[in-house]
């Protein structure tokens, strides 16, 4: 589903270096989750595969299916089934949270050739969609993530994604600043979408949030490189013993 | 000796020759005549003016307007669903074939033309009064050239409990077309009317409306000043607020070559309120320049300033707004914002706020400020599948939407905020 070569990538400003050579890949039905110290360039790997400016690709590949992800725009890239759940969600004042909903979730079946979903069919899939993550009426009307709660914000992505259902997922912290019972309702969301043709990225901290998404890969991200990969167990060793014995290892 | 030439003393003399002073009524009559008398006194303004800095008043004081070519009538004309009193001008000349019976409960309502010729009127308490009244601090001369020369306007008193809002509408027919209009509100205490304006008047367009608010009494005024590129405008309001009045005052202005509206608010009377705001927005040779001038003159009264401007292809936002609050004028509550959306590097915006304060018991606010677009907001709408010219118009109509908040009727504010996606759309 995801596929990365050797990716490359300097800040546009400045030429610095961040991405240095990352490999990786993520088969469709999967979920992958990516830890690693803070710095090492996991939401730069976001922002990149979703399209950011200010960054530049120096060597490297990144596909989407057989889709040259860099080639595009970023509103290409979700057309074509990307989504990022970003680790900072923007305040967007005077754009009601509905519009901004409905103009995605249209203009991506515009670009995709498929018809637009009429208001009232909107209406009724985001209210089922936002009822089970007890996001209220509301913060629906409201204007996105303006004087939404951190918890809220992050909640409010996860009902972006049920709404626009891609096929690739990348979670930047979504758990942090969740509650326990908000990390419950995220990963309940999560699990109601997986399925064989969508897969996950998930960028998180701690072992929490995997203990109710249970990845299938994970990988271990220091200095711009995966520096390793394994089971469920990797995040648990993590958890105990911090990074310093497998950066000392990779060196 | 030499004389140096006088560009003021020259404007105004070539200016006033071309003109008549208008028969009338006695009370006409002298009122013209002091309304010239003052205009003779000040002259005409001129670029080195202070109050002038930002905006070039020549096309606007010229013996003859430039030319403007008037774009056809729209499809759906503004306010066209709002049931209304329709009063038409054309070119700045009342047409009473195309304008509904000047009859509606609650309100007197009458010409300007017809007022003038009486001998005695209850405008000649009104009639250029708030005009000469806001000559000081700042000289207003175009005001005073609009008291002395216009001949038609509408002329209403509000009585009692209106059932319709009085809609003034602006017909743009001759390129040539070079229109006065002066305008008398006088709301009585407790009453209160709805006034809306549209259109684009003429190629060259001088408007005044005097209000005055009796206790409690309110006034909600909305324009839309039309599509038409080369016109130029110059417009005043003189609002002069009782005990408890409430003036909202809200303007629209798309594109216009030269836009200069200034508006004059006394808050004279306890706990009144005012609030006066406008969204314009332009490209290329667009000029827009919003001058607002606040006194707070009483105890425990709010006015409230919101302006915003989008500008593009090296288009000039002017915004000079100050709040003056007089000694004695505690618990006053004064906020001012202005804000410009530069849509590319040519376009700019020149901001004056300013706030004068004698009393020491009050809240006062301002703020300034001029950027582009939010790149961050701008890559969130794109990471979520919205095309970038998309996005940008939203973020566009949004940043406009504070403005349009301030009209107190949300289906007016609906109207207006339709045309602005439409202009939007239109100039991609
Ligand atoms: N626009 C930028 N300007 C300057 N430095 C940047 C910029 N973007 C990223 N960096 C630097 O690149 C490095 C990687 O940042 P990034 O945000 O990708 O890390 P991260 O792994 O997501 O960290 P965290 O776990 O704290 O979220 C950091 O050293 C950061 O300071
Ligand atoms: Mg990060």
């Amino acid at each position: 589903m995801l596929d990365i070569r050797n990716l490359h990538v300097e800040l546009e400003e400045d030429a610095k270096p961040i991405l240095k050579g990352l490999d990786l890949s993520v088969g469709a039905g999967q979920v992958h989750a990516i830890m690693g110290p803070n710095g090492s360039g996991k939401s730069t790997l976001s922002y990149v595969l979703a399209g950011r400016d200010g960054y530049t690709m120096t060597e490297g590949t990144a596909h989407l299916g057989d889709i040259d992800l860099l080639a595009l725009e970023p509103e290409e890239r979700a057309a074509a089934g990307l989504f990022l759940a970003f680790q900072y969600p923007v305040e967007i004042p005077g754009v009601g949270n509905m519009t901004f909903l409905r103009t995605a979730l249209n203009a991506q079946r515009k670009a995709r050739g498929q018809e637009e979903v009429s208001s009232a069919d909107f209406l009724k899939l985001v209210r089922a969609k936002a009822s089970s993550l007890k996001i209220d009426a509301d913060m629906l009307k409201r204007p996105v993530n303006v004087g939404f709660s951190g918890g809220e914000k992050k909640r409010n992505e996860i009902l972006q994604m049920a709404v626009l259902e891609p096929r690739m997922c990348i979670l930047d912290e979504t758990d942090s600043g969740l509650d326990v019972d908000a990390m419950r309702l995220v990963s309940e969301g999560v699990n109601a979408l997986r399925d064989e043709g969508r897969a996950f990225l998930v960028i998180t901290h701690y072992q929490r949030l995997l203990d109710h998404i249970t990845p299938d890969v994970v990988h271990i991200m220091a200095n711009g490189r995966i520096i390793r990969t394994g089971g469920p167990e990797l995040a648990r060793e993590v958890e105990t013993n911090g990074y310093a014995d497998i950066l000392a290892e990779a060196q | 000796m030499i004389a140096r030439p006088n560009p003021r003393l020259q404007a105004t003399t070539s200016r006033l020759e071309g003109l008549t002073l208008p028969e009338g009524g006695s009370w006409a009559r002298a009122a013209r005549s002091a309304a010239l008398a003052r205009v003779e006194g000040m002259g005409l303004p001129v670029r080195r003016d202070e109050y002038w800095r930002f905006t070039d008043p020549q096309g606007l004081v010229t013996p003859e307007p430039m030319p403007a070519a008037p774009l056809p009538e729209e499809e759906a004309p503004a306010f066209a669903e709002v049931e209304a009193l329709r009063l038409v001008f054309v070119d700045g000349r009342f047409d009473p074939q195309a304008s509904d019976p000047l009859d509606l409960d609650g309100l007197e309502i009458e010409r300007l033309a017809d007022v003038a010729d009486r001998d005695i009127h209850w405008a000649q308490g009104l009639y250029g009064v708030l005009e000469s009244e806001g000559q000081n601090p700042v000289l207003r001369p175009l005001a005073a050239l609009n008291s002395a020369f216009a001949t038609d306007g509408i002329v209403i008193h509000v009585t009692g409990a209106v059932s319709r809002p009085v809609h003034l509408v602006y017909r743009h027919e001759a390129a040539d077309s070079d229109a006065m209009l002066h305008h008398l509100v006088r709301v009585d205490a407790g009453a209160s009317l709805t006034l809306l304006e549209s259109g684009p008047a003429a190629a060259r367009f001088n408007s005044v409306v005097e209000v005055d608010l009796a206790e409690g009494a309110r006034l909600h005024h909305v324009r839309t000043q039309g599509r038409d590129h080369d016109r130029r405008t110059a417009t005043h309001i003189f609002a002069r607020l009782a005990d408890e009045a409430d003036f909202r005052s809200f303007t629209l202005t798309f594109n216009g070559v030269l836009t200069r509206n200034e508006a004059v608010v006394w808050l004279n009377g306890d706990r009144a309120v005012a609030h006066l705001a406008g969204a314009a927005v332009g490209d290329g040779d667009f000029h827009h320049d919003d001058t607002v001038f606040v006194t707070h003159a009483a105890e425990s009264c709010e006015s409230r300033q919101v302006f915003k401007k989008v500008l593009r292809n090296g288009a000039t936002g002017v915004f000079q707004g100050k709040i003056l609050v007089r000694a004695g004028a505690q618990k006053t509550d004064g906020y001012q914002l202005s804000q410009a959306l530069l849509l590319d590097e040519r376009s700019q915006f020149l901001a004056k706020p300013e706030l004068e304060i004698y009393a020491d018991d009050v809240k006062c606010s301002h703020g300034s400020t001029a950027g582009a677009i939010d790149e961050t907001a701008l890559f969130y709408l794109r990471s979520r599948g919205v095309p970038e010219s998309d996005a940008k118009d939203l973020l566009t109509l949004a940043f406009l939407r504070e403005a349009l908040q301030e009209i107190p009727d949300a289906r007016l504010a609906e109207d207006l905020a339709g045309r602005l996606e439409g202009w939007l759309a239109r100039r991609r």
